[in-house]
C-alpha cells in the first residue's frame, strides 16, 4: 500500500502544507525582530487570500491576483501598525482587532466567489528530476510560491544575520531607547517591519487560494495565522528554525488528514485537532527549555519617544 | 513625520467617557461607507440595521438574550486583561462549560431527576469553563508558555471536541441523523422569564455577575492585587501579592463565567446540543471588555451595543441580503476606534519642531 508514488505525494503535500506557514511566519518573525508583535496574521492571510482569489478570479491573471493579495496584506498591517506603533495602543488587543476587522472583510469580499474555483497555480516540471521517486514531485514539482518561500528565508536570514539593515532592524527590537538614542527612527523602522509580515501573510493566503486549494470558502484560514505565530515562538526568532517548524507543522497536518482517509477507526475530530495540540505541545516544551529567552527584549512593549 | 504623543494630565471625566461615545461615531461612518461600497443605501442599511430592532418587543428581547452571553463573558474577561493576562480562548471554555452541563442534562434525560438538575448543570457549566481556562494559566505559570496562544488553539480544540459528541456519542437517536443531540427535559432548561417569550433566567445570572464583580473588582483586596499586577507587577510583588495565583485566579474566573454563559445558551434559546453554539460570542465578549473599559457596567452597556450588531445584522441578512460579515466589520471596526479613542483621549498629537527622529 504505501509504494514509491504515494510516499512521493504524501511528500508533495507536505511541502505545499508547509509552505503558507513558512511565508506567514517568517512576515511576523521580521515584525518581532523589530520588537512588534502582531495577532493579526490570521486576519491579514484571510484577507490576501480573498483579494487575491477575487482579482484573479475577474482578471484571469494568477500573478496579479498574487499581487493584490500582497498588497491587501500590506494595507491591513498599516491598520495594525498605526495604531500599535504610532498610537502606542496594547498590541495584544490591537492585533486582535486587526484579525476580526479581517475576518469580515475577507467574508464580505469573498461571498461573491462561494461555489467558483480556479486553475491552481501551475507546477514546474523539469524533465528526468519531477519524475525522480519518492522525492521528485516534492523538490521539482511544485507551484512558484514554494520556490518563492525558500528565496525569502534566505533573504531574511541573510538580511537578519548579515546587513546593516538586519543590525539596525534586531537593535530596535531589541532596545528601542537606545536605538531612538543613536537616531535610528524606531517607529519607522517597526512600520516597514510590520508592512512586511503583512505582506507575507497575504502571499501566504494568496498560496492558500490560488495554489493549495485553489477556490475561495469563508475562514479558510483555519486558524493557520495563528499557528505561524506559535512557529516564531517555536524557533525561538530564529529563520532556520522557521523552515524546519513549518514543515514539521505541515507534516502533522497532512498526515492527520492521510489517517483520516484510511479510516483507523480513530474519530476524524481527534486527528483535526491534532494541528492545534501540536502548536500547544510545541509552545509548551519550547517555553520550558529556553524560559523566554531568545525572544527580542523589546517584543510588544510601545516606544513612546520623549524629547 | 515629526508628530509626538503629549500625556494630557487633568482629563476631565466627560471627556474620558466621551471615548467610547466617539468611537462608536467613527464606526458608523466607516459603516456607511462601507455600505455604499456594496451599493446599499447607507441609511437604508442603517434603519435596519441599527433602528429597526429597538421599535419591536420581540427584537429587544433578542437584544437582551444575546447581550448576557456577551456581558458574562465579557466580566471574566475583564479579570484577565485588568491583571494584564491575555485570555484570547473565552469561546473555548464557553464551549468546555456547555460541553460539562450538557453531559449532566443528557445523563438525567427521561429519569424522575428533580429541579436540581438545572442548578447542577450551571455548576458543572461554571466548572468546565474553568478547567479549560486554567490550562493556559497553568502552561504560562508552569512553563512560561504564552497565554494568548495555548487558550486560542484550544478554542479550536474545544470546538471539535464537541463536533464529535453531538455526532457520535451524544447524537439524538431518534434524530433522522442530524448531528445534535436530544432537546434537553424541562428540568434542564432555563425558565423564561416572563413564562413566555424570549427573556430567561440566565439574564437574571448575568446581573447578578455585574453586580459581584464590581464589587470585587472595586472594594476588596482581590481586585486591588488583579490590578496591581496588571499595571504595576514589580509593586505587586513586593506588596506580597502572589503573580501565580494572580494568574490562576483570574483565568478561573474568567473560565468560569465563559462556561456559565455556555450552558445558559444551550440550556436556555437552543434547548439541546449542536455542532455550533455560538456566533462568536466568545470573541465579541473581548471587544465587549475593551469598550466598556473593563468595567463591568461598561461592559453591560457595550454588551447591548455589540447584540445589535449581532441583531441587526441577522435583519440585514434577510432583508437586504447582506452577508453576515458585515457584522464582523463592524465589530472590528469597533474595537479598533475605540483603541485608538482610548489613546486620543488620554494624549495630544503635537507637531514637534526641529528634526528630533520620531
Amino acid at each position: 500500500m504505501l509504494d514509491a508514488a504515494i510516499i512521493g505525494a504524501v511528500l508533495a503535500s507536505v511541502v505545499a502544507a508547509a509552505t503558507t506557514l513558512l511565508l506567514a511566519s517568517l512576515g511576523e518573525l521580521v515584525a518581532e525582530r523589530a520588537g512588534t508583535l502582531n495577532l493579526g496574521v490570521e486576519g491579514m492571510m484571510i484577507v490576501g487570500a480573498a483579494v487575491g482569489y477575487a482579482t484573479a478570479y475577474g482578471s484571469g491573471s494568477l500573478l496579479l491576483g498574487t499581487v493584490a493579495a500582497v498588497l491587501a496584506g500590506m494595507a491591513l498591517s498599516l491598520v495594525f501598525a498605526g495604531l500599535a506603533i504610532w498610537l502606542a495602543t496594547n498590541q495584544v488587543a490591537s492585533g486582535l482587532a486587526t484579525t476580526i476587522l479581517g475576518l469580515g472583510l475577507a467574508g464580505l469580499i469573498g461571498a461573491g466567489f462561494v461555489g467558483t474555483q480556479l486553475d491552481g497555480a501551475p507546477q514546474l516540471h523539469i524533465a528526468g528530476l519531477t519524475e525522480l521517486p519518492v522525492v521528485g514531485k516534492a523538490l521539482f514539482g511544485q507551484d512558484a510560491f514554494v520556490y518563492v518561500s525558500f528565496l525569502l528565508l534566505a533573504a531574511v536570514a541573510y538580511t537578519l544575520a548579515r546587513t546593516r539593515i538586519g543590525l539596525v532592524l534586531r537593535a530596535v527590537g531589541e532596545n528601542h531607547a537606545a536605538a531612538h538614542a543613536l537616531g535610528h527612527p524606531v517607529r519607522g523602522i517597526r512600520t516597514l517591519a510590520v508592512m512586511f509580515g503583512g505582506a507575507c501573510a497575504g502571499l501566504a493566503g494568496a498560496h492558500l487560494s490560488l495554489a493549495y486549494t485553489p477556490f475561495w470558502a469563508s475562514d479558510m484560514t483555519a486558524g493557520r495565522g495563528w499557528i505561524a505565530l506559535a512557529l516564531v515562538v517555536f524557533s525561538a526568532w530564529r529563520p532556520l528554525w522557521l523552515l524546519a517548524g513549518a514543515y514539521l507543522f505541515g507534516a502533522v497536518s497532512i498526515l492527520q488528514l492521510h489517517v483520516q482517509g484510511f479510516g483507523l477507526g480513530i474519530p476524524s475530530q481527534f486527528l483535526s485537532a491534532l494541528p492545534y495540540l501540536a502548536t500547544i505541545i510545541a509552545l509548551v516544551v519550547i517555553s520550558a527549555l529556553k524560559h523566554g529567552r531568545g525572544a527580542p527584549a523589546s517584543l510588544g512593549v510601545p516606544f513612546v519617544p520623549d524629547r | 513625520m515629526p508628530l509626538r504623543l503629549e500625556r494630557q494630565e487633568n482629563i476631565s471625566p466627560l471627556r474620558h467617557a466621551m471615548a467610547p461615545v466617539v468611537a462608536a461615531l467613527v464606526t458608523l461612518v466607516v459603516g456607511a461607507v462601507m455600505f455604499v461600497v456594496l451599493g446599499h443605501d447607507p441609511l437604508r442599511a442603517f434603519t435596519i440595521y441599527f433602528i429597526e430592532p429597538l421599535g419591536d418587543a420581540y427584537m429587544l428581547q433578542e437584544l437582551v438574550v444575546k447581550a448576557s452571553p456577551l456581558l458574562l463573558i465579557g466580566i471574566g474577561l475583564a479579570f484577565c486583561y485588568r491583571a494584564n493576562r491575555w485570555n484570547i480562548g473565552a469561546e473555548g471554555q464557553y464551549v468546555a462549560g456547555a460541553v460539562l452541563g450538557s453531559w449532566l442534562a443528557l445523563a438525567t434525560q427521561g429519569t424522575e431527576a428533580g429541579p436540581w438538575v438545572l442548578p447542577a448543570m450551571l455548576v458543572l457549566g461554571a466548572i468546565g469553563g474553568a478547567l479549560w481556562g486554567l490550562i493556559p494559566a497553568f502552561l504560562r505559570v508552569r512553563f512560561g508558555a504564552s497565554e494568548i496562544l495555548t487558550s486560542l488553539m484550544l478554542v479550536y480544540v474545544a470546538q471539535l471536541g464537541l463536533d464529535y459528541l453531538v455526532r457520535g456519542p451524544w447524537r439524538d437517536p431518534q434524530g433522522f441523523n442530524f448531528p445534535q443531540s436530544v432537546t434537553f427535559d424541562d428540568v434542564a432548561l432555563m425558565p423564561l422569564l416572563m413564562g413566555e417569550g424570549r427573556l430567561h433566567g440566565g439574564i437574571i445570572i448575568a446581573l447578578l455577575a455585574v453586580v459581584a464583580a464590581t464589587f470585587v473588582l472595586g472594594r476588596t483586596l482581590i481586585g486591588f492585587s488583579i490590578e496591581l499586577a496588571g499595571s504595576a507587577p514589580r509593586a505587586a510583588a513586593f506588596a506580597g501579592f502572589d503573580e501565580k495565583r494572580v494568574t490562576y485566579g483570574v483565568f478561573a474566573v474568567s473560565g468560569a463565567l465563559a462556561g456559565v454563559a455556555g450552558i445558559i445558551e444551550v440550556a436556555g434559546p437552543i434547548g439541546q446540543l449542536q455542532p455550533t453554539i455560538s456566533p462568536g460570542y466568545g470573541f465579541t465578549a473581548i471587544i465587549a471588555a475593551m469598550l466598556g473599559r473593563l468595567h463591568p457596567v461598561g461592559i453591560l452597556v457595550a454588551s447591548l451595543v455589540l447584540a445589535l450588531t449581532y441583531i441587526g445584522g441577522e435583519a440585514a441578512q434577510i432583508t437586504m441580503r447582506l452577508p453576515f460579515d458585515v457584522t464582523r466589520v463592524f465589530q472590528g471596526t469597533l474595537l479598533i476606534a475605540i483603541l485608538a479613542a482610548d489613546i486620543l483621549v488620554r494624549y495630544r498629537i503635537r507637531r514637534v519642531e526641529g528634526t528630533t527622529h520620531a
